[in-house]
């Protein structure tokens, strides 16, 4: 009785979890691997698209004679590279059809023209005529004609789907695509950005944290960069940071702080020198670095706050009697208990950092010195067309990020040890 | 150590006092006024005077007095000796400084000589400082995107730092960027789609995630664990290694350009977060109701839908919420998918827009305004539910 009945509950959960276990597996973990098996071939953005066998019907009426028809179909291979083989062609007419001329590549019956084309070349084109007339004489409805759509099929090779594989995409990536540049663009950009978001999501989560009018206000305020879309708001950087006449050079301008417009995203170095020592920063990247940090400092403020609330306050009514002053009860008290939820933003928006293509596309299109991996991604697969390219670019992303979790959670799992 | 507290006292009021006016000279200097200086000089010398005649005064004059008294020497000496501005500019400066004052007035010259009294002073002053640079830094970019949609493209290149809206002009001109989008640009097409996106893969989610958090939340199987934790790694995945493979796959399957396809990745890309988020909650719900259940011969359907359901709508509702915004504010995928300007979703949309250099930037912005509002409402409307959420699953991004 309790066999059957852990049976049933077991056949139950997998009903129950089957469908979005599918999903998930054929539209994440399936493309995952198919990445793997693209990134070993030659294959470009021109190639994915299934050759197609197409026909255009055309249907012209013979001058004089009103009970003939002239149909003419003007074939064609859709693609420019690859070839076609076997070539089926059907087509349906009215009942009262009967053909005058007819190709010995095709049969007339039961008011199905059937044909077979053969092997179509790449860029194969070819005008296939044919001429009916009516047996009862009767008129020639030609819109009904032109309504009815031929059928075609073909067979042909997917690129895709064949197995020649090759190295080359990994020797591009790997030496010849100024790959250390790349890998210390998207190691800046993620490192100060995460960061970044945390040290101001520790701030934040610390003021909101105490008592003051309109906080609930606040609260919602601090999260708005993270919650609205980022079309928006990046397009709105853009324009504010303009340097013809963004809002924030026309200011700098007329306060007289600057004499010439800064292109905050469009300079990819500034010389910058302070104490006598001159060194150049790069501006487009701190730029974009900076409204990361801007965008998602809110995750870490909520993460941070959500801790701080639920830390104990008889820890703080002891720190007062023992006559603490503020910044002691800070960094005795508060930064020890969110160490934790420290370390975990720190993985999460490390990981999403790494991986963050949106914000640098929309900011500077990774020009500038804005280039990072995910961008390459896209400059390769798409720009490039190059979709092998893509693939194994990603493939080096998905193994750094591999590596940089097996080490965290090395260096964590040391740490807790420790303790 | 109390004539070091006071001028501690008195340098750190005095900045939060620079910097409370330079934000005010920005906004103003934003509405066209022409201030070309900030004038620190002088806001310091007066923010200096006034720290420490307001530590000298003491409780001999009534604070409420004592405020007014200062704001007003302040705002004559400033607004109308030093540089001539219009009324509300100097309304506006004698509020700040009325809020200063009265800010500063619970500092009395006996609290200056508590011990960790400069360290609380610093506390204080940080925590304000930081409430206003923070509210300014983030709705600035906002505040800039709405007045923006309402200017036109020869005001602003007459005076890019002229925003102010002119409210008395005809309806139509002062709207007439959204005019614009709506009309030529087929905003209301692309609003209708990206509805049909969002909601359907709300739908579709729950559909998926409820049965499958209820069975990770309740039931013994085979394979449960590998399952909730795998939940969280592939919720770990970068979309950017998904978009080459899926690119090609939905090119070969005639997928691309369509809603189908969009709604297929939302929902496989947001249903780990919201199986996950789900099923914490379904496990808080007492057994005994569903062991009643069972006893009544109900299936697992009918306690799905009579038991779970209607006690777990506070999670589901943030669930939908939060799948909602995620699809809504989705670019990467949509930006790869749709080419064909009669399927795009808004947030491509805008980014199509902004192809063209001859765009006017004052279309941009009523567009990046039509994709933004939407989700603020929501957000502001329904927040309760969507922090708990977001604490709890984080949108991806």
């Amino acid at each position: 009785m309790n066999d059957t009945l852990a049976n049933t509950e077991k056949k139950t959960a997998y009903i129950l979890t089957l469908p979005a276990v599918i999903l998930v597996f054929s539209i994440i973990l399936f493309p995952i691997f198919a990445n793997i098996w693209i990134s070993f071939k030659e294959v470009e953005l021109k190639d994915i698209r299934i050759p197609e066998p197409r026909a255009k019907k055309i249907v012209k009426s013979i001058s004089d004679e009103p009970t003939k028809i002239k149909i003419l179909y003007k074939l064609r291979n859709s693609s420019l590279i690859q070839e076609i083989r076997d070539v089926s062609f059907q087509d349906n007419f009215p009942k009262t059809f009967e053909i005058e001329n007819l190709d010995p590549r095709c049969s007339y019956k039961k008011q199905k023209l059937k044909c077979e084309f053969g092997n179509w070349p790449a860029k194969y084109r070819e005008n296939f005529q044919v001429v009916f007339k009516t047996n009862d004489g009767s008129k020639i409805d030609k819109k009904n004609l032109k309504s009815i759509k031929p059928k075609l099929e073909g067979k042909s090779d997917n690129i895709l789907l064949n197995t020649n594989f090759t190295l080359k995409n990994f020797k591009k990536v790997l030496f010849e695509n100024e790959f250390v540049d790349l890998l210390l663009t998207t190691f800046y950009y993620t490192f100060f950005g995460t960061v970044g978001s945390i040290i101001f999501g520790i701030l934040t989560a610390q003021m909101v944290n105490q008592k003051f009018y309109g906080r609930t206000f606040m609260r919602s305020v601090l999260l708005f960069p993270y919650v609205a879309p980022v079309v928006a708001l990046a397009y709105t950087w853009e324009l504010l940071l303009d340097p013809n006449s963004g809002t924030l050079n026309s200011l700098l301008l007329n306060y007289q702080i600057i004499e010439t417009p800064i292109n905050l995203l469009g300079q990819k170095y500034i010389e910058i020198s302070i104490l006598g020592f001159d060194f150049k920063l790069r501006l487009a990247l701190t730029t974009v670095i900076m409204f990361e940090i801007w965008r998602y400092f809110p995750l870490a403020f909520l993460f941070i706050l959500a801790r701080l609330q639920a830390i104990p306050k008889e820890l703080y009514e002891a720190a007062d009697v023992d006559g603490a002053s503020p910044f002691q009860k800070f960094f005795n008290i508060t930064l020890p208990q969110i160490t934790a939820v420290i370390s975990i933003l720190f993985m999460i928006r490390f990981i999403w950092n790494f991986n963050k293509f949106e914000d640098v596309f929309l900011l500077t299109g990774g020009a500038s010195g804005t280039r990072t991996l995910p961008i390459n991604v896209y400059q390769q697969g798409f720009a490039i067309s190059d979709i092998g390219m893509g693939s194994a670019v990603s493939i080096v992303i998905v193994v750094l990020l591999l590596m940089f979790m097996f080490f965290y959670f090395k260096l964590l799992g040391k740490r807790v040890d420790e303790n | 150590m109390r004539i070091k507290n006071t001028i501690l006292f008195s340098l750190i009021s005095t900045f939060f006092l620079i910097f409370l006016i330079s934000i005010w000279k920005i906004l103003a200097t934003l509405q066209g006024l022409s201030i070309n200086s900030f004038n620190i000089e002088i806001i310091f010398i007066f923010g200096l005077l006034i720290s420490l005649a307001h530590l000298g005064i003491g409780d001999r004059i009534k604070p409420i007095y004592k405020s007014i008294i200062f704001s007003s020497i302040f705002v004559f000496c400033d607004g109308y000796l030093i540089q001539k501005l219009p009324i509300w500019y100097n309304l506006g400066v004698f509020l700040i400084l009325y809020f200063f004052t009265n800010k500063i007035s619970k500092y009395t010259f006996i609290g200056l000589k508590e011990e960790h009294s400069t360290q609380v002073i610093l506390f204080d002053f940080l925590t304000l400082f930081g409430i206003l640079f923070f509210s300014f830094v983030i709705l600035f970019p906002f505040y800039m995107m709405l007045v923006t949609s309402f200017k036109t493209q020869i005001a602003l290149l007459v005076n890019p730092l002229d925003f102010s809206i002119n409210f008395g002009q005809d309806i139509k001109d002062l709207f007439k960027s959204y005019f614009v989008i709506f009309k030529s640009y087929k905003f209301g097409k692309y609003i209708v789609i990206s509805t049909i996106v969002s909601v359907g893969t709300v739908i579709i989610t729950l559909l998926f995630a409820i049965p499958a958090a209820y069975a990770v939340a309740r039931l013994n199987f085979f394979g449960k664990t590998f399952l909730s934790t795998s939940i969280l790694i592939i919720y770990m995945f970068p979309a950017i290694v998904l978009v080459i493979p899926l690119y090609t796959i939905f090119s070969q399957l005639g997928l691309r350009n369509s809603i189908e396809g969009l709604l297929i990745v939302y929902t496989a890309t947001t249903l780990p977060v919201a199986i996950y988020m789900l099923q914490g909650y379904f496990k808080s719900i007492p057994k005994e109701l569903e062991e009643a259940a069972i006893l009544d011969k109900l299936s697992w359907f009918g306690i799905i839908t009579k038991i779970i359901i209607p006690l777990s709508i506070p999670a589901i509702s943030s669930v939908a919420l939060y799948v909602f915004m995620i699809a809504w504010n989705e670019f990467l995928f949509s930006l790869m998918f749709l080419d064909n300007p009669n399927s795009f979703t808004l947030s491509r949309a805008i980014q199509y827009l902004s192809g063209d250099a001859e765009t006017p930037r004052q279309y941009l912005m009523a567009g990046s305004v039509v994709v933004t509002l939407p989700v603020l409402f929501i957000f502001v409307y329904f927040e309760k539910y969507l922090v708990s959420g977001l604490t709890a699953g984080s949108v991806k991004g």
